[in-house]
C-alpha cells in the first residue's frame, strides 16, 4: 500500500540534522519568463544566511529585496491559510510560507508546481484552473433562495454534521493535491482530488438541494470519480490534512451505486 | 488603449467587494471585480475567531439584541463611530449570519445540555438550553457584554470567503485576477472607473463604469510588524486619495492586536482569550486584572494592548534574542478544545514556531493589525465628494469603527456593508442620469498619465532604491507612530516621511523584466504608501488627545470638547503632506452621548452639549418601555437602510408572531446520523 502511494520520492525534510543559524543555505531555484522570448528554464542558485525561525517566504523575500528583484513568486496571508504560495520544495509541493527553511536546507531545491500554467519562475495561475473547476463541477451551494426569511431565525442543523462539513470546507485551493496527482499527468481534464473534496462536501451539506443523481452527472466518468488511480499523493501531500483518501471512496462507491441504479 | 464598458467596477475580490457584486448583480447590474489574487486568497481569510451578530442563541449570550450590541460597538469606538451607521450595522449583521448559514457556512452549532468552558481562569459548567440546540453558535470576545461572536472553529473568515466566493461564481460574475488599479478616472467630481494594471503581462486598460467600488481592505503594510496580509498596502485607499476629491477619514486610528504570535506577527485570535485563554508575564503572573480589574483579558484591544506594552516598559516582558514578549496561555483550555475550536492557531504554533499550545506557553506581542480609517463615505457608501464612487469595509470609513474597532465586527462589517453598500450601488445603476458619459479623450489621458508614470520608473536614472525606501518608512511607522505615540516622535515622523516621499519620485529600477516585473510594483505602490503614510502620521501629530486607538503619551485624556470630530485628509499635486479638515459629530443627535468606555480611563473631558443630551436620553428611556419604541424616539435610523434589509430579527426569546420553523420540531436526530452501509 504505502509502495504504491509514494508517487512524490524525496520527503522535503531532506537532512536528519536542522540547519543552524549563521549557515549558508543554497537555493536553486527554477527560473523561467514566458513573457521575456530571451528566457529559457534554467535553475539559478542563492545564497542565504540561516537565521532563527526563517521560512521559505522570509528567505526568498529577502533574495528578492536584496540580490534579484525580478524573482517572481506568490505570498498573500504568509499564515499557512491562503494557499497562494504552494511550490514544489525539495521534489514534494507544499505551502512555502510554513516551511521552516532550517528543516529543508541547507541545500534546497523550488520548481514551480506543474500541471498550472506557468506565470513565471515560482508563480503558476493556480486561479484560473480552480474557478473553471467550480464552473464545472457547480461547487456553490444550490440554494432555494426564495424561502429565505433573513429576519427569522436560521434553520437548524446537527452540530456534528457541521463540524464534519467544515472539516471538507478547510480546503484552500492550494493545487498541492493536483500537482502531486498521477491521473492529472495524464489526464489534462481530470478534477482531482479537490473537485471530488468539493463534491463530497455539498453532497454531505443539507442545505445543497443536489441528489446524487446530480452529481452522477458532474463527476460520473473518467475525468471524474472514475478516472482516480488511487495512487494518493493528494492525501500525502495536502497541507491542511483533509481526508482526501476517505472521500475518495466514498464518493465512488455513491456514485458506482447511482450508475447501476 | 483597451477600453472595457461595465455597470459596476468592484476593486478588490475580499469578502465586501464579492458581496457587493453580488448585490449589484442580483439587481440586474453588469459587473466586473478586480482582484490583485485569486478572490479566496484575500486578506478576508484571515479573521479567525468569527463575526459578531446578536443572535443570542447561547446561555451566555441571552438577553442579547441590537441596543446591546450598539452599546459595545460605540463604547469601543470611543465615541468616533457614526450611530446610524452602527445601528444599521447591528440591524443587519443577524440576517447577515442567517444568509450566510442559507449559502452554505458551516457555522459551529449549539449542543444542548452541559458543557464546561473557561471563565476568568476557572472551569464552569453551562448548560445550553434544548430550543437552541442546532442553531448558531456564539463566543465571548473582547468588549462585549454578552456573548455574541458567531464563528466557524477558528477559520471563520476563511468558510465566509468560500461561501460568498462560491457564490460570485454561481452568479456568472467575471472576477479579474492579478489585476491593479493604478488610477481612478474622474472627471468634474464625478468618477468613471479606474486605469487598470494587468500583473501578469505589464499592460495598461481602461474599465469605464457608471459606479465604481473600492474594496482594497487596510493599509497594515505600512507598519514592519503587521498582522496584514502582503497584499494590504493600502492602494486602493491611495488612488481615492490621489484624486484630490475623494477624501480619507481618521487614517490616525490604527489597531494594534494584543496576541500576534511573536516574532513573527501571525494572527492568533482573540477567540483565545474569548475561550478563556490567560495573559502572563515573566513570572507567569496574569497581570491584567491588575489593570482592568472588570474586563480583565477582555476589555477592548486597544487597551489589552496599551497595557501589554504598559506591562514590558515596567521590566515584566519575557527576554528573547528577538527581543521583549508576553506569554499566552491556553493551556487550561485543555487539548480537545485546542485542537477542535482552535485548530489554526494550533498550527501557526506548530508550523512557524515548533511549539505546542497544549503544553506551552505562547510568546505574544502586539502588532498592527487594523485600519480603522479608509475612504470618506457616507451611509450609503458612496463618497460625498466624489459622486459614483463607492467604498466598503476595511478600506471604507463609513464609519462604523471610530477610534477602535470591537473584535469580531469587521469581518462583520464585510458582509453587512457589502449587503448595504450593494443595494445601494444597485439604486444608483437604476437612474438614468448615472449613464456612462465620458468623452474618451478623458479617459485617453488618464491611461496616457498613469502609463507615462511607469514609464519614468522603468527608464528613469532615477538613483533610489524602492525596496530601501518602503523598509525605512515601515521602520519609523513601527517606532514613531505605533501604540503610544508623543508629539515629538510624531514630527520627527513627519519630517522623515516627507524626505522618503521626495525621495521617491527619483526611484530607479535595477531590473527591466518585461511582464509583470515585481520591482517595478513595489516602486509605484510605495510612492502611494508614502501618502498613506503621511495621512496617518500627520493625523496623529495634529490630534492633540487619545481617543480608542489613538495615544498621545502627551494628551492622554480623551477630549470631547476639542477633538469629537472626524480627521478628513486629502491630497493635492505634488504636496507632502495631506491637508486636513475637522467634520464635528453632533451629540446633540447621539443616542448613546459620550462617557465612560466601562473600561480604560476614566478621565475625559466632556463636550458641552453632552450633559443636556444624557438628560434628554434618560427621560426618554424613562418614558417609553418597547425598547423599539425608545430606539425610534432617540435616533430614528431605519429609512437609511435599503428597504430589502430593514426589519425585526427574530431571537430564541423574541419570537415573531408565528414561526416559520420550530427548532425542536425540525431536528430530528435521526436525519444526521452517519451514512451507514
Amino acid at each position: 500500500m504505502t509502495e504504491a502511494r509514494v508517487i512524490v520520492v524525496s520527503s522535503p525534510r531532506a537532512t536528519a540534522a536542522p540547519v543552524q543559524r549563521g549557515q549558508t543555505l543554497r537555493i536553486h531555484v527554477l527560473r523561467h519568463n514566458p513573457a521575456d522570448a530571451a528566457s529559457i528554464p534554467h535553475l539559478q542558485t542563492f545564497e542565504v544566511e540561516q537565521s532563527d525561525g526563517m521560512t521559505l517566504f522570509m528567505a526568498l523575500g529577502e533574495i528578492r529585496e536584496k540580490q534579484d528583484p525580478s524573482l517572481q513568486f506568490d505570498f498573500v496571508c504568509r499564515a499557512g491559510i491562503c494557499g497562494s504560495c504552494a511550490m514544489v520544495v525539495n521534489g514534494r509541493p507544499t505551502l512555502a510560507c510554513r516551511t521552516l527553511t532550517r528543516d529543508v536546507g541547507p541545500e534546497i531545491t523550488l520548481a514551480p508546481l506543474p500541471f498550472f500554467e506557468l506565470i513565471g519562475d515560482l508563480s503558476v495561475d493556480t486561479g484560473k484552473w480552480m474557478r473553471s473547476l467550480s464552473e464545472r463541477l457547480e461547487a456553490w451551494c444550490h440554494v432555494e433562495e426564495e424561502k429565505l426569511d433573513l429576519g427569522r431565525i436560521e434553520a437548524p442543523m446537527d452540530p456534528d454534521l457541521a463540524d464534519r462539513i467544515f472539516e471538507l470546507d478547510r480546503c484552500i485551493e492550494c493545487g498541492c493535491c493536483v500537482a502531486a496527482c498521477g491521473t492529472a499527468r495524464m489526464r489534462k481534464d481530470f478534477v482531482g482530488a479537490i473537485g471530488i473534496n468539493k463534491i463530497a462536501r455539498f453532497r454531505l451539506d443539507p442545505r445543497d438541494t443536489r441528489s446524487d443523481a446530480d452529481f452522477y452527472e458532474l463527476i460520473g466518468d473518467d475525468d471524474g470519480i472514475f478516472g482516480c488511480m488511487s495512487l494518493l499523493g493528494c492525501e500525502d501531500v495536502c497541507p491542511k490534512n483533509l481526508p482526501l483518501q476517505t472521500q475518495i471512496a466514498f464518493i465512488r462507491r455513491k456514485m458506482v451505486r447511482e450508475g447501476m441504479s | 488603449m483597451n477600453v472595457f464598458y461595465t455597470d459596476v467596477l468592484v476593486i478588490g475580490g475580499g469578502l465586501a467587494g464579492l458581496r457587493m457584486a453580488v448585490a449589484a448583480k442580483r439587481r440586474g447590474h453588469d459587473t466586473v471585480i478586480l482582484s490583485l489574487v485569486p478572490p479566496k486568497r484575500s486578506h478576508s481569510k484571515a479573521a479567525q475567531g468569527g463575526m459578531q451578530a446578536s443572535l443570542g442563541n447561547v446561555v451566555k449570550g441571552q438577553g442579547d439584541n441590537e441596543d446591546v450590541h450598539f452599546e459595545d460597538t460605540v463604547r469601543g469606538s470611543d465615541w468616533g463611530a457614526d450611530q446610524d451607521v452602527v445601528r444599521m450595522f447591528v440591524n443587519t449583521a443577524p440576517k447577515a449570519v442567517r444568509e450566510l448559514a442559507a449559502w452554505g457556512v458551516p457555522w459551529s452549532r449549539v449542543r444542548k445540555g452541559d458543557r464546561q468552558v473557561v471563565i476568568n481562569g476557572q472551569k464552569v459548567t453551562i448548560t445550553e438550553r434544548h430550543e437552541a440546540h442546532g442553531l448558531v453558535a456564539q463566543r465571548d470576545f473582547g468588549g462585549t457584554k454578552k456573548w455574541r461572536t458567531c464563528f466557524v472553529a477558528d477559520a471563520t473568515g476563511h468558510a465566509m470567503l468560500q461561501a460568498v466566493g462560491d457564490q460570485v461564481i454561481a452568479a456568472s460574475i467575471p472576477v479579474l485576477e492579478r489585476t491593479e488599479a493604478l488610477a481612478l478616472i474622474h472627471d468634474g467630481g464625478r468618477c468613471h472607473g479606474a486605469v487598470v494594471r494587468d500583473l501578469v503581462t505589464g499592460e495598461l486598460s481602461a474599465y469605464v463604469a457608471k459606479a465604481t467600488a473600492l474594496a482594497t481592505g487596510g493599509a497594515g503594510r505600512l507598519y514592519r510588524v503587521t498582522t496584514n496580509a502582503v497584499i494590504c498596502e493600502g492602494i486602493g485607499m491611495a488612488i481615492a486619495l490621489e484624486t484630490g476629491i475623494a477624501t480619507l477619514g481618521n487614517m490616525e486610528a490604527v489597531q494594534f492586536h494584543p496576541t500576534p504570535i511573536f516574532p513573527a506577527g501571525i494572527l492568533l485570535t482573540e477567540g483565545c482569550r474569548g475561550d478563556g485563554g490567560l495573559l502572563l508575564d515573566a513570572d507567569q503572573h496574569r497581570f491584567m486584572p491588575d489593570y482592568e480589574p472588570e474586563k480583565k483579558e477582555l476589555a477592548s484591544r486597544d487597551v489589552v494592548s496599551r497595557r501589554m506594552e504598559e506591562h514590558i516598559r515596567k521590566g515584566k516582558g519575557v527576554k528573547s534574542r528577538f527581543g521583549e514578549h508576553l506569554w499566552l496561555d491556553i493551556r487550561l483550555l485543555g487539548e480537545a478544545h485546542i485542537r477542535h475550536n482552535l485548530r489554526e492557531v494550533w498550527d501557526i504554533c506548530h508550523y512557524f514556531v515548533g511549539l505546542d499550545p497544549v503544553k506551552d506557553l505562547i510568546p505574544v506581542r502586539p502588532a498592527q493589525h487594523y485600519t480603522m480609517g479608509g475612504v470618506r463615505t457616507n451611509h450609503t457608501g458612496e463618497s460625498p465628494t466624489l459622486k459614483g464612487l463607492f467604498a466598503a469595509g476595511e478600506t471604507a470609513c463609513w464609519d462604523m469603527h471610530g477610534f477602535n474597532r470591537l473584535g469580531g465586527n469587521s469581518v462583520a462589517e464585510t458582509v453587512v456593508a457589502g449587503m448595504i453598500v450593494g443595494e445601494y450601488i444597485a439604486d444608483f445603476c437604476d437612474r438614468a442620469e448615472n449613464d456612462v458619459a465620458i468623452p474618451i479623450g478623458v479617459v485617453r489621458e488618464f491611461v496616457r498619465r498613469e502609463q507615462a508614470g511607469l514609464d519614468a520608473i522603468a527608464t528613469g536614472a532615477g538613483g533610489e532604491d524602492a525596496s530601501a525606501l518602503k523598509a525605512r518608512m515601515q521602520e519609523i511607522m513601527s517606532r514613531n507612530v505605533g501604540i503610544f505615540r508623543t508629539g515629538k516622535d510624531l514630527e520627527q515622523a513627519v519630517d522623515e516621511l516627507q524626505t522618503l516621499l521626495v525621495k521617491s519620485r527619483r526611484i530607479g529600477l535595477r531590473s527591466g523584466a518585461p511582464g509583470a516585473n515585481p520591482e517595478l510594483v513595489t516602486a509605484y505602490r510605495t510612492k502611494k504608501m508614502l501618502k498613506l503614510a503621511l495621512c496617518v502620521a500627520h493625523g496623529a501629530l495634529m490630534r492633540t488627545e487619545s481617543r480608542g486607538a489613538h495615544y498621545r503619551e502627551d494628551h492622554p485624556a480623551r477630549n470631547d470638547a476639542k477633538w469629537l470630530s472626524r480627521t478628513l485628509a486629502s491630497w493635492s499635486g505634488d504636496a507632502t503632506l495631506p491637508t486636513l479638515r475637522y467634520e464635528a459629530l453632533d451629540v446633540t443627535k447621539m443616542e448613546l452621548p459620550p462617557g465612560w468606555r466601562g473600561y480604560g480611563a476614566k478621565d475625559y473631558t466632556d463636550h458641552p452639549d453632552t450633559a443636556a443630551r444624557q438628560a434628554e436620553v434618560e427621560t426618554t428611556k424613562a418614558k417609553i418601555d418597547d425598547r423599539f419604541a425608545r430606539q425610534r424616539a432617540l435616533m430614528p435610523y431605519e429609512h437609511l437602510l435599503p428597504e430589502s434589509l430593514r426589519g425585526r430579527n427574530e431571537r430564541i426569546d423574541e419570537r415573531f408572531p408565528a414561526p416559520a420553523i420550530s427548532p425542536s420540531d425540525a431536528l430530528p436526530e435521526s436525519e444526521f446520523s452517519w451514512e451507514s452501509e
